[in-house]
């Protein structure tokens, strides 16, 4: 029985689909059957993370729709044999996502797989209510700024509100806090909140912290989810966010400015 | 002492561009008024009567608006001398503006000696004893049908709870709202940006309060607002609000604060 984990944050651009990839390919990696699927219908980007857009013959909707079988529309990810794509439409629009449909499609799923990661669209539409509907944990995404943690608060008062746990009165969601794209220099600076103040405004339990990098760009471009880069801080960061979601003890790393050592700064490297 | 239904209508009446021109204006209000309730006809007795109760507090009543209760003796067929009724209680500094709960034909010699007839509630004696259900607080109501669900309730063991209080114990964030209806509202976590809590009693936040918050909202002035960590957006007590652009001034900012009416004046100071 899977596990449902949603991928959210509210405000767009923040890292989901980046986020998505990267912990789904962290758990298929350590050997755990994860189908990831791309709710943002009409602006799929998921499978482009993947690097899979060329091989998109189904979606999602056919599938709710009954126009294709499950198994015709997942596609297998070209690093890990564990890890599934369930890719958007880019041709529909979000109301094409029923609760119904979502809902069978996700049981179906459930039974062959150990973790299913939904990749939230932004804002707080159908396409999100639907993919937090179902969820049994959260991560919460979210930039060290001020209408990032806003908008993060507002979906975790939906999460906490209107998701199918919350309406039945079982378990609530767990949730977990990533912080992304965050830069210690700028922190330091006072340009950026610092972790304290994101954790202290939205007072859920901390998972991770992905520094400000280049690499998640080329990463992203590439179609290479950037926890592959295991020589880079946010490969590792990820790295890190998948082993704690698992239960396993680490501390936190990334979270002072880098210091170029005196060797380094005299030649300018 | 009753209040009046009216409900605060100042922000129903905003001001025209050219109500300086304008010889009036007219506006709704809320009045604490006092309610002297007789339990007889008989002036001579009501007399007495007060005369004995006035000269506990001589100094409290003076010149105090008064309405006058009339359920006791709504079905005594003996008439009531209003006009006596009324030069008596202004001998005794009172000033009696109204009545209520009376007959028709109560009202209308009450009309005659230059009453107003308010259309009150009567004034009932407290219940008894609550059914503990009635003091489950009301759901939490948003405006877009959230409703936070771990919202707790009095605790079941108290057989007579003192008053309605409802108590949040989750944080209330942006977005939602939380109402509690003929009831103090307590919160035990954070009240965050874009969040919303309104009671018709008074407010306490022992967490951050980092949304806005609307005490009284029924027209109690005697309302409050307290808060452990004051971050607010906008607070209000009856009506009167401030709101806080550039977040509240150093002084306040991050302290306990309570927030209260002086007059029409909204007043926010430390609780140190």
């Amino acid at each position: 029985m899977a596990t449902i984990i949603v991928v959210t944050s509210g405000k767009g651009g923040v890292g989901k689909t980046t986020t998505s990839a990267s912990v789904s390919t962290g758990l298929a990696k350590r050997g755990f059957k994860t189908a990831v699927i791309d709710f943002d219908v009409g602006l799929r980007n998921l499978d482009l993370v993947m690097g899979c857009e060329r091989r998109v013959v189904y979606d999602f909707v056919n599938v709710i729709q009954n126009e294709a079988l499950l198994k015709q529309a997942l596609i297998r990810d070209k690093h890990c044999d564990n890890l599934f794509i369930l890719p958007a439409s880019q041709t529909r629009d979000k109301e094409a996502l029923s609760k119904e449909g979502v809902g069978r499609v996700l049981d179906e799923l459930r039974d062959s797989f150990d973790y299913i990661v939904c990749d939230s669209p932004a804002g707080i539409e159908q396409g999100a209510l639907m993919a937090l509907y179902f969820a049994d944990e959260a991560f919460i995404v979210t930039n060290p700024e001020v209408s990032s943690v806003r908008d993060s608060d507002r979906i975790l008062g939906i999460l906490q509100a209107r998701s199918k746990r919350a309406e039945t009165g079982s378990t609530p969601i767990k949730e977990h806090l990533l912080v992304t794209r965050y830069s210690p220099r700028r922190v330091e600076a006072g340009e950026m909140l610092s972790l304290k103040d994101v954790q202290d405004l939205l007072g859920i339990p901390l998972i991770g912290v992905i520094p400000e990098s280049e690499v998640v760009l080329q990463a992203s471009n590439s179609g290479v989810p950037v926890i592959h880069f295991d020589q880079s801080p946010s490969g590792q960061a990820y790295d890190d966010v998948v082993a704690r979601f698992l239960g396993e003890s680490r501390p936190m790393r990334f979270l002072e400015p880098e210091r170029k050592n005196f060797l380094r700064r005299l030649f300018g490297t | 002492m009753p209040r009046s239904d009216t409900k605060d209508t100042q922000d129903l009446f905003p001001a025209e561009p050219h109500a300086h021109e304008s010889a009036i204006e007219l506006r709704g209000s809320v009045f604490t008024l006092s309610v002297l309730r007789i339990h007889s006809n008989e002036l001579d007795v009501i007399e007495s009567q007060l005369v004995k109760r006035l000269s506990k507090s001589p100094q409290f009543f003076v010149n105090a608006p008064i309405v006058v209760d009339l359920e006791s003796v709504r079905d005594i067929p003996a008439a009531l001398d209003f006009h006596r009724f009324v030069v008596l209680l202004r001998a005794r500094h009172l000033f009696p503006v109204g009545v209520q709960n009376g007959s028709a034909l109560q009202y209308e010699a009450a009309m005659a000696a230059g009453l107003a007839v308010l259309k009150g509630r009567a004034m009932k004696e407290p219940p008894a004893i609550t059914p503990l259900i009635s003091s489950q607080p009301d759901p939490i109501v948003s405006a877009d049908t959230e409703a936070v669900s771990q919202t707790q309730a009095a605790p079941d063991d108290r057989a007579t709870p003192a008053s309605n209080t409802k108590i949040v114990q989750q944080a209330i964030r942006s977005g939602q709202r939380v109402m509690a209806r003929n009831s103090d509202l307590i919160v035990l976590a954070a009240v965050n940006a874009g969040a919303e809590i309104i009671a018709e009693g008074n407010i306490h936040v022992y967490a951050p309060l980092r949304g806005r918050a609307l005490a009284g909202v029924s027209g109690d002035t005697q309302a409050r607002i307290f808060c452990h960590q004051f971050e607010a957006e906008l607070v209000a007590i009856a009506g009167n609000y401030r709101v806080f652009d550039d977040g509240p001034p150093k002084e306040l900012r991050g302290k306990a604060v309570q927030v209260f009416l002086d007059g029409e004046q909204l007043i926010v100071a430390p609780l140190d």
